[in-house]
C-alpha cells in the first residue's frame, strides 16, 4: 500500500479541527475542577473545642489565641495560629492529641480522650469523618 | 442475516466486514491485557480506534457490534467471562457508544475523530466509575483516583483520535 510521504505538522493540522481544540480545553477544564474538588482538601475556616459533652467554643481559626479548655484532669491548652490549630499541652497520659501536631484541613480532630477535650476544625460545610459514623 | 430452508446460515457482506473488524478490536484488545499498567483500569483503549474508525465508515450501528462483540469474545478469550472484569468492560463500552451515538451528529466540519475520541474516553471511564461506585467499592477513596483516570482518558482520547484520523485520511486516499 503506497503511503504518502510524512508531513507530520500538515497531517497534525488537518487532523485536528477547530472544534477538537474546545473539546481538548473544556476536558482540561473538568480534570482540573476535579483535581481542586477531589485533591485539594477544604481550608478550614472554625475551630471548635469541646469539653465532656458541651461544646466549649467556637472560634474563627484566623487569629493568634490560645484558649484554656478544664477537664476532669486539668487544663487542656489549644493554640490557634492564623488557619491553623494545635493542643500544645494536655495533663493526660499518652499525649496521642498533643503528638497529632497543627491541624489546618476542615474535618480534622484532635482529640484528648482522658480530659475529654476534643478540637475540631470546621470548613463551609460539614464533611463525614468517623466521629458521625 | 438471512435463514434459508434447509435451516443454512448465510451470512451477509455487513456480517463478514463486522466479524473482520470485530477479530482486529479483540486482537487489539488482547495486546493491550498485557501491558503493563501503572495503575488498574488505566489503559490506552487502542481498541477503541477500531471503534472510532468503524463509526466513521459504517456507522453506529455496525460500531455497536463491533465495539460489543469485542467485549465479549475478549472477555472469553481472557478468562473474565461474567466477572466484574467483563461487567466493567461492557459498562465503559456502552457509555461510549451511547456518547458517540450522540457526537457523530455533530458537525463534521468542526468536530472531528479526536473530539469523538476524547469524548469516548471520558464516557468509557465515567461509565465505568460508576458502576464500581455503585456495585464494587462505594468508598470516598475512589474519588481520589478519579482525577487521575480523566487525566489518562484526555491523554489516550488525543492519542487515539489522532490515529483514527490518520488511518481515515489514508483510506479516503486510497479511494481518490
Amino acid at each position: 500500500m503506497p503511503v504518502p510521504a510524512s508531513r507530520p505538522y500538515r497531517d497534525l493540522k488537518r487532523a485536528i479541527r477547530p472544534g477538537d481544540w474546545l473539546t481538548m480545553l473544556a476536558a482540561v477544564a473538568v480534570i482540573l475542577v476535579l483535581f481542586e474538588s477531589l485533591w485539594l482538601g477544604e481550608t478550614a475556616s472554625k475551630v471548635q473545642i469541646r469539653a465532656g459533652n458541651q461544646i466549649h467554643s467556637t472560634l474563627s481559626i484566623n487569629q493568634q489565641r490560645v484558649v484554656e479548655v478544664p477537664g476532669p484532669l486539668g487544663i487542656t491548652t489549644v493554640v490557634i495560629d492564623h488557619g491553623k490549630a494545635r493542643v500544645a499541652s494536655d495533663p493526660g497520659a499518652r499525649q496521642y492529641c498533643v503528638k497529632q501536631g497543627w491541624l489546618d484541613q476542615a474535618g480534622q480532630v484532635a482529640m484528648c480522650l482522658p480530659n475529654q477535650v476534643s478540637v475540631e476544625l470546621l470548613g463551609s460545610r460539614k464533611i463525614h469523618d468517623s466521629l458521625n459514623y | 442475516m438471512t435463514e434459508k430452508p434447509g435451516h443454512i446460515l448465510q451470512a451477509s457482506a455487513d456480517d463478514h466486514r463486522i466479524a473482520k473488524l470485530a477479530a482486529i478490536a479483540i486482537g487489539l484488545h488482547l495486546i493491550e491485557a498485557v501491558l503493563p499498567s501503572p495503575l488498574p483500569g488505566v489503559k490506552p483503549g487502542i481498541a477503541n480506534i477500531v471503534t472510532l474508525y468503524v463509526l466513521y465508515k459504517f456507522g453506529i450501528g455496525t460500531a455497536a457490534w463491533v465495539s460489543l462483540l469485542r467485549v465479549f469474545a475478549g472477555s472469553l478469550l481472557l478468562g473474565h467471562m461474567l466477572s466484574p472484569t467483563f461487567v466493567l468492560s461492557l459498562s465503559g463500552a456502552i457509555a461510549s457508544l451511547l456518547v458517540l451515538f450522540f457526537a457523530i451528529r455533530l458537525p463534521h466540519r468542526w468536530f472531528g475523530p479526536v473530539s469523538l475520541s476524547i469524548l469516548a474516553a471520558f464516557a468509557h471511564i465515567g461509565g465505568q466509575l460508576l458502576l464500581v461506585w455503585l456495585w464494587l467499592i462505594p468508598h470516598a477513596g475512589l474519588a481520589y483516583l478519579t482525577p487521575l483516570f480523566a487525566l489518562a482518558a484526555l491523554v489516550f482520547g488525543i492519542i487515539n483520535g489522532l490515529v483514527t484520523a490518520r488511518l481515515l485520511s489514508q483510506t479516503d486516499g486510497q479511494r481518490q
